[in-house]
């Protein structure tokens, strides 16, 4: 594909876009029980678990991209488990690397917000549905997840947004192989090192008119879904 | 009959009920000063806590046995918060249908939909979202949401604490009447002494997380030392119906003509003052403060005061607080009428147990509507 007369790759573009849609759906369905399950709980365990699910955040990504390199090693206990369950395939250097270091990497920023936002429920609404018969699931769906929505708008969006933009993880974990696992920033890079500054302007500038979509469209829904308290 | 003994501890407070058994039909106020938990009784009672220890049973069903608890989805009860605790963005309809989709069959019957919604005065709201009703209206939905869960328990706690004074007026007088028709068990918290007075068949005092005593509304109120009258001194509540209001704008209050001695007293009140239209021979209730009655030995004669009730002493206790006296009056029909007077009047009105007296009544207040 040319755009201005420059050639442009759209296999980057629409892996990133993949890697981030799969790594969100997957966080938010583990994620949310992680986040229900740290706002219950009154024990100190909180505290290591809290720290322990932040930790993303903090460590280098090359730090946690050796780690899972070790650990999913096609020799590893990780892929000898995997085997016995029916999983043949490889866990690094592929795509399925990438979700599995995505979804590591990006935990934080979805359960952050969704448990913040299951701390701040009105407690009073949900003790009305558990008197008029609903139960915990029955509630969970049509009580909690939609006073806590702009926690999970948030989540997911950061989410997204923070695995399109992920960098050192993915070449770790994934490597840098073309039409695999070559994602937009690793394929930016790879043209500033050829001095294609051509190419790498337009992914660039792609990347940056994306992102503030996204901003925009966050911050429009949010204020959409405000709650009114009275 | 609810019958237990509850441990709750929420942050720093420890609730340990003590050993506690009541009958559950009627108007039972939980009573005591802010901090005393009465919130955490009723929390404790309802089961939304998962921290609840100890014993409770109501009639041969057990709701709690150790740790072990029927959850509050089985525990058929309708619950009325301090705020109203609406679904926001919802509509008031689709806030209701939520009680009304999930009653389960065994249990589906009593008044209709519109009956409840008609009588709670929201008939006009349903399509209303509830993020815009005012305070008031927001507890109606409350209210008419939790007589749709068709509990066969109504636990509210200080409902009308959140509103003001005029919706607390014409909520309270719901509450009463729609507690009355419909006869369902309710427990009632609050921290005014009006509202026990016009709700309450018995009352549950606590202090300090314990239960101090159970005890009917008759028993509260001829006691000088009940809690209930730690703000205005001694109440009488007395019972009693009321007649045709005269050409004077003055509106009587009578003896029932169902006791013993129908033309025990008459007391004359001022129209004025009671804003609705009572009905005529509708039995109603007095709220008479101690304060407000004074004692003459004979029938006073060139006075303003118009009430002056004929009565015999039963007893007199002395206030330790105040070292005023309690003069315990009993009326012609039975009932009894608190005087607080001074030491000093005790003894030179030389009153003795037996002696006839009229009690000269300054004000009192209708409690009914």
């Amino acid at each position: 594909m040319q755009i201005f007369g420059y050639p442009l790759d759209l296999d980057p573009i629409l892996l990133t876009l993949e890697v981030a849609g799969i790594t969100t759906v997957v966080l938010l369905i583990i994620g949310t029980p992680i986040a229900w399950a740290l706002s219950q709980m009154r024990s100190r365990a909180r505290i290591f678990l809290e720290a322990l699910v932040a930790l993303p955040l903090v460590l280098p990504p090359t730090v946690l991209g050796f780690y899972l390199i070790i650990a999913l090693n096609p020799n590893g206990e990780i892929a000898h488990l995997l085997k016995y369950v029916g999983y043949d395939g490889q866990l690094t250097f592929n795509k399925m690397g990438l979700i599995i270091g995505s979804v590591i990497y990006s935990l934080p920023f979805t359960v952050q917000p969704i448990m913040a936002a299951f701390e701040a429920l009105p407690t009073q609404i949900v003790d009305a549905a558990r008197t008029m018969r609903a139960s915990f699931l029955d509630r969970f769906f049509t009580v909690i997840v939609p006073l806590a929505r702009q926690g999970f708008l948030v989540g997911s969006v950061l989410t997204f947004a923070h695995t399109v933009g992920e960098f050192g993880v993915v070449l770790m974990v994934g490597g840098n192989i073309e039409g695999q696992t070559r994602t937009v920033s690793i394929a930016i890079f790879d043209h500033v090192e050829s001095f294609e500054y051509a190419e790498a302007h337009m992914l660039s500038i792609i990347m940056v008119i994306f992102s503030m979509f996204v901003l925009m469209f966050v911050y429009a829904l949010n204020r959409k879904l405000q709650i009114k308290q009275a | 009959m609810f019958k237990g003994n509850l441990q709750l501890k929420l942050g720093n407070f420890m609730l340990d009920s003590g050993a506690f058994q009541f009958e559950s039909a009627g108007v039972t106020v939980l009573f005591g000063r802010s901090g005393s938990g009465k919130s955490t009784l009723l929390r404790a009672l309802s089961g939304l806590d998962r921290g609840t220890r100890g014993q409770l049973q109501l009639g041969d069903e057990t709701w709690q046995a150790g740790k072990k608890a029927l959850p509050v989805e089985a525990r058929d009860i309708g619950f009325v918060f301090q705020t109203a605790a609406l679904l926001p963005g919802k509509t008031v309809q689709s806030n209701l249908n939520y009680a009304t989709q999930r009653v389960p069959k065994s249990r589906a019957q009593g008044p209709s939909f519109e009956e409840i919604t008609q009588r709670v005065g929201i008939t006009h709201l349903l399509n209303r979202s509830v993020d815009n009703l005012s305070g008031g209206e927001r507890q109606r939905v409350a209210i008419a949401r939790a007589l749709l869960t068709r509990p066969r328990v109504l636990m509210m706690d200080e409902p009308l604490s959140a509103l003001d004074w005029r919706a607390k007026t014409e909520l309270l007088a719901l509450i009463e009447s729609v507690i009355a028709d419909y006869q369902i068990p309710t427990l009632y918290i609050t921290h005014a002494p009006i509202e026990v007075e016009r709700l309450a068949h018995r009352v549950v005092f606590m202090a300090e997380g314990r239960i101090t005593s159970i005890e009917t509304l008759a028993e509260a109120t001829t006691r000088i030392d009940s809690p209930l009258f730690t703000e205005e001194g001694p109440v009488s509540v007395l019972h009693g119906q009321l007649g045709a209001v005269d050409e004077d704008g003055l509106l009587p209050f009578t003896a029932n003509p169902s006791s013993q001695n129908a033309e025990a007293f008459t007391f004359w009140l001022n129209r004025a003052e009671h804003t609705t239209s009572p009905i005529k021979n509708s039995p109603a209730r007095l709220r008479i403060l101690a304060r407000d009655v004074a004692l003459a030995r004979e029938r006073v004669e060139g006075i303003s005061m118009l009430n002056q009730i004929p009565a015999t002493v039963a007893r007199i206790e002395s206030e330790t607080k105040s070292h005023r006296q309690a003069v315990f009056l009993t009326l012609h029909d039975g009932q009894t009428l608190i005087a607080e007077i001074s030491h000093r009047s005790v003894h030179s009105m030389n009153l003795t147990q037996g002696q006839s007296v009229f009690a000269l009544v300054k004000t009192a207040a209708l409690l009914d509507n």
